[in-house]
Formats: structure tokens, sequence, C-alpha cells
């Protein structure tokens, strides 16, 4: 998009909307029926481009592995769906909430899209309790404030309207421990169901990886997400430890979690994933269910892969 | 009388002792305040200094945040202390420790900005992006997650930066302050005995870094307990 006439195409201006100035296709109506909608998303680093011109839709319910060789993109992909890579043109819709406008507020939006890193990435300095629920309690807590601050204002304002113009005030329905103890419930809840409930107060520094990763995973479920993004969750783990964070990302799907997985384990992609998209040189090579792919690949791109992995 | 015995009795008189306890006082004043000043400083500043953002107000702060740190890095100590005590605060109606610590502490500011720089650079990215991703502001990301991280890492700069803080909070004699080398300069005028009261006032000055350095010791300890690495 960066060369010939295309450059000089202006970013549009519509009411509430604004862009990075590298943005300039035209934003086109969302499918509303789409969990998420990726349109004409392309990122380069400098000269070098990742990703070009991709348009997927995914579907609530949906179980999609990305699969394909290394430096092709797929991370970047992922980490462009919930904009921790801001996206060089494109667009990103979530639920109909375009994420790559700067007016639209991201960190309500992350909050349902719960991310899996392929280094755990659990925090340091917190103890595994704390690391589940540190982000529905500052969140919650936020949210409170936020009503709290709203309601003195309306309070202050029915001060001068009559009786029956007053406005009502906001729902203010749990009190600061009650966040607090709800999330920790929660959190135990969700500990106990990976059996790891005992862990509760121990740093993460003295976890196994296959222990770390399965936490790190809860730690996104603690949010109620709708949709959950998995980078490699097994590539920096040792080998008999695979298992027990696939069993984990399996159980999820069965539970009907829409979840999208860039993965190097075949056979996982292969019994877990609905859909399953190929991508090689920034661009989705080919798509189609399970067997479809690895059964009858159409393209070169992707035989040749499949001839090296399988 | 030998030189000793001649400081001994001059330093032994209650209004020298007294002299010399408060300059103590002073001297620890300063140092400790000063470095709270200066940490509280070093974070707001570094946490500007590393904001992605390129919004004009974002970028407007941190010009600002580069000028402050140049401006406090690029004077000699002194020459802000005389400049700000005999030039800025005049007329201003605070205690002179506190705005000797408020001068020291903004000082101590430009240097801290950088060592937190550097602390919140030694933190792992992923951890802050994890922070992003379950919908945390950058902001409560930084606070609850990166800065605790990048304050275990720069703790034995901070350390560092307090011992230099201290010994230079002798030059605070040059705007009057009773501070601890100015009792003693005063014990070594009124003698006319120099060797015995610097000799002194250097072993103070050491015995004060050694036990921060202790404190310090005692404080990367704890810290690595709590995460039995």
């Amino acid at each position: 998009m960066k060369n010939g006439n295309a450059a000089k195409i202006k970013p549009q201006k519509i009411k509430g909307q604004k862009f990075i100035k590298t943005q300039v296709t035209p934003v086109e109506p969302c499918d509303p029926n789409a969990m998420i909608e990726v349109q004409h998303l392309t990122k380069s680093y400098g000269d070098l481009k990742v990703l070009s011109d991709i348009n997927e839709k995914i579907f609530q319910g949906e179980k999609i592995a990305i699969i394909g060789p290394s430096g092709g993109g797929k991370s970047t992909f992922l980490r462009c769906l919930n904009v921790l890579e801001d996206p060089t043109d494109g667009y990103v819709f979530f639920e109909g909430n375009n994420l790559c406008n700067l007016k639209v507020n991201i960190n309500v939006q992350r909050r349902r899209m719960g991310m899996v890193f392929q280094q755990f990435n659990l925090f340091n300095n917190l103890t595994v309790l704390k690391n589940i629920t540190l982000a529905p309690v500052r969140i919650g807590l936020q949210d409170l404030r936020a009503a709290q601050r709203k309601n003195f204002f309306i309070r202050f304002k029915n001060l001068f309207k009559s009786t029956n113009k007053k406005m009502p005030l906001l729902p203010v329905q749990k009190t600061a421990k009650e966040i607090k103890s709800e999330a920790r419930e929660n959190a135990i809840t969700l500990l106990q169901r990976i059996g790891l409930a005992d862990k509760c107060n121990v740093y993460p520094s003295t976890l196994s990886g296959g222990q770390r990763q399965r936490i790190a995973i809860v730690r996104a479920l603690a949010m109620n997400p709708k949709v959950m993004l998995f980078d490699e969750p097994t590539s920096a783990l040792d080998p008999e430890m695979v298992g027990e964070v696939l069993q984990l990302i399996k159980q999820l799907a069965d539970d009907g979690m829409t979840m999208v997985i860039v993965t190097h384990e075949m056979g996982f992609a292969r019994e877990v994933a609905t859909r399953v998209l190929f991508m090689a040189d920034g661009k989705i090579a080919e798509q189609g269910s399970p067997q479809q792919i690895f059964q009858n690949p159409q393209s070169d791109r992707l035989k040749d892969f499949l001839s090296k992995v399988l | 009388m030998s030189s000793f015995e001649i400081f001994w009795e001059r330093f032994s008189t209650p209004g020298t002792l007294k002299s010399v306890l408060t300059g103590l006082q002073n001297t620890a004043a300063i140092a400790v305040f000063g470095l709270i000043l200066g940490f509280l400083i070093g974070c707001i500043i570094a946490t500007v200094k590393i904001i992605p953002s390129q919004n004009i107000f974002v970028t407007i702060l941190k010009r600002l945040a580069d000028a402050y740190i140049a401006v406090f890095r690029g004077t000699p100590m002194m020459v802000q202390l005389l400049l700000l005590h005999f030039a800025v605060f005049i007329g201003v109606n605070i205690p002179p420790v506190a705005e000797v610590s408020l001068i020291f502490g903004l000082n101590s500011g430009a240097y801290m900005a950088e060592i937190m720089r550097s602390g919140i650079n030694s933190v792992d990215k992923g951890q802050m992006e994890a922070a992003r991703s379950l919908g945390l502001s950058y902001f409560t990301a930084m606070i609850r997650v990166v800065l605790p991280q990048a304050v275990k890492n720069a703790v034995p700069t901070i350390g560092n930066e307090f011992i230099s803080l201290l010994k230079e909070t002798s030059i605070v004699s040059v705007i009057g302050l009773a501070d601890i080398t100015r009792a003693f300069k005063a014990i070594a005028d009124s003698t006319f005995e120099y060797f015995i009261p610097y000799i002194a006032l250097a072993l103070i000055y050491f015995v004060l870094v050694m036990i921060i350095s202790l404190i310090i010791k005692l404080i990367e300890r704890r810290l690595k307990k709590s995460e039995k690495r």
C-alpha cells in the first residue's frame, strides 16, 4: 500500500474514529456475525513485509490452528489480533469494535481476549494466586471507582433538577472487598481444576515449565475471555510437559471456547482444530478443515511444508 | 597536650557535642529525604521517558524529562545548590533542611531516572505484554508488574546513588547549613588542630557508608529470598 497512488490516499475522517498515519485503506463495514474480523491486515518492519493484506473472519466456537514455516508471520498475525503489535495498515474488528481505532478503549476490549505466550510471561514478582487475581481485582476496582465517581456527579446534578427529572444512579453491586474475595475464590477454583491449588502462595520461578504454562492459561481464563489466543504454547516446554498443557487446551476446546492457536504440534492441530490456516510469506496460503489440509494439500508450498514436518 | 587531647577537650564540651549531633541529624535527613524524593522523581521521569505513545502531549513531556535530566546532570551539585538557594528559593519560607533535601532530591532524581530506566529495560518485555493482554492499562501494568521488578534489579545501583548522595551532602556548608562537616570544621578552626578532627569526620562518613551498604545487602538478600531463586 505504500508505493504508487495508494500512498496519496489520506486517512478518512469519520466522527469518533482516529487511526495511525500509516493506515490508509478505507474501513469497510464489518460482518456482525463474525467474532474477529481482519481487513487488509498489513504489517511491515521497515522494508520487511511480515503480513500482506490478510482478510479473515473468525466465528464464535471455531478452533483455528495456524501452521506454517517460521518467519511466515504466524505469531505477528496472532499478536495483531489483540493489537499487541500495531498493524501498519488494515483493521481488526472484535465483536464489531475496530481495535485499530485509537478512540476505542483497547484495554476494555482486551479483557475479553485471553492470550497465552510461548514464554509463559507469568509475573515474577507475584505469587501464583496474585498472578491470577491481579487483573480481575485491578479492573474490578477501576470500574467500581469509575462508577462511584460518575454517581457523585450525577447526585450533584440531581440537586438542581426537579423530582421527576432526576437522573438514575449507576448500579454499584459489589464492594471492593467482595471483588477481591470473589476473584480469589474464582482463582482457587480454576487452580483446583488444573490440580495446582497447593501452589497458591508459591512464586512462579519455583514451578516447572508445564505448570507455569497451565497457570498462564488459567490466568487468561480468570477474565472470562470470549476468545483465547495461543502463541506457540508448547514450544518452550520440555517434551514430557507438552502433554499436560495440550490436554488443558483440549479441555477448553471441548467446553466450546473460541480459540486461535499458533502451533507446531500437527497432531494436536488435526485433532482439535475445526479449521486450519497455513501461513507462509505473510499470507494465508491455504486454509480448510484439518482433513483437507493434512490429507489433501493443494499448493506446493503446503505439500513441501508437510513433507518436512510430518 | 597531644593533638588528640586538644581535640577531645573541645569535642566533649556540651555545645560542640550538640552541634555534632544536629549536624549528623541534618546530614542523615538530607540524604534520606533526598533519596526518597529522587527515587519518586526518578520513577516518574523514567516512566515518562519510555512511554511508547507518539501523542503530542506525551512527546512534550518526554522533551521536558530530557531537559530536566540534561540540566541537573550537566551542572555541578554545588552550583545548583548555590543557584537554587540564593536565587530561586529566596524568600520562600521553608525550613533549610527541607529546602536542601528538595535540591538534593531534584539532583538525585536526574540520576535516579536513568537508573530506573535501565532497571525497567532490564525487565522482560513479555511481562508488560502479558499484563496488557489481560486488559490492564499501561500505568497499572507499570506500577503493579514492571516497576517492582525494575526496582529489584536496580537495588544495587540505587544503593550506589544513596552512598554518593550522602557524601555529597558535605557541600551544604557552603550555604551555611549546620551539617556534620561544618560541625567538625568549627572544631578544627577553633583549635588550629586539623588532622584529628578531619580524620574523625572521615571516619564518621565511612561508618555511615558502611551502614548503608549493609542495609542494601540485607534488602537484596530479602528480595532474593522472597522469590526463592
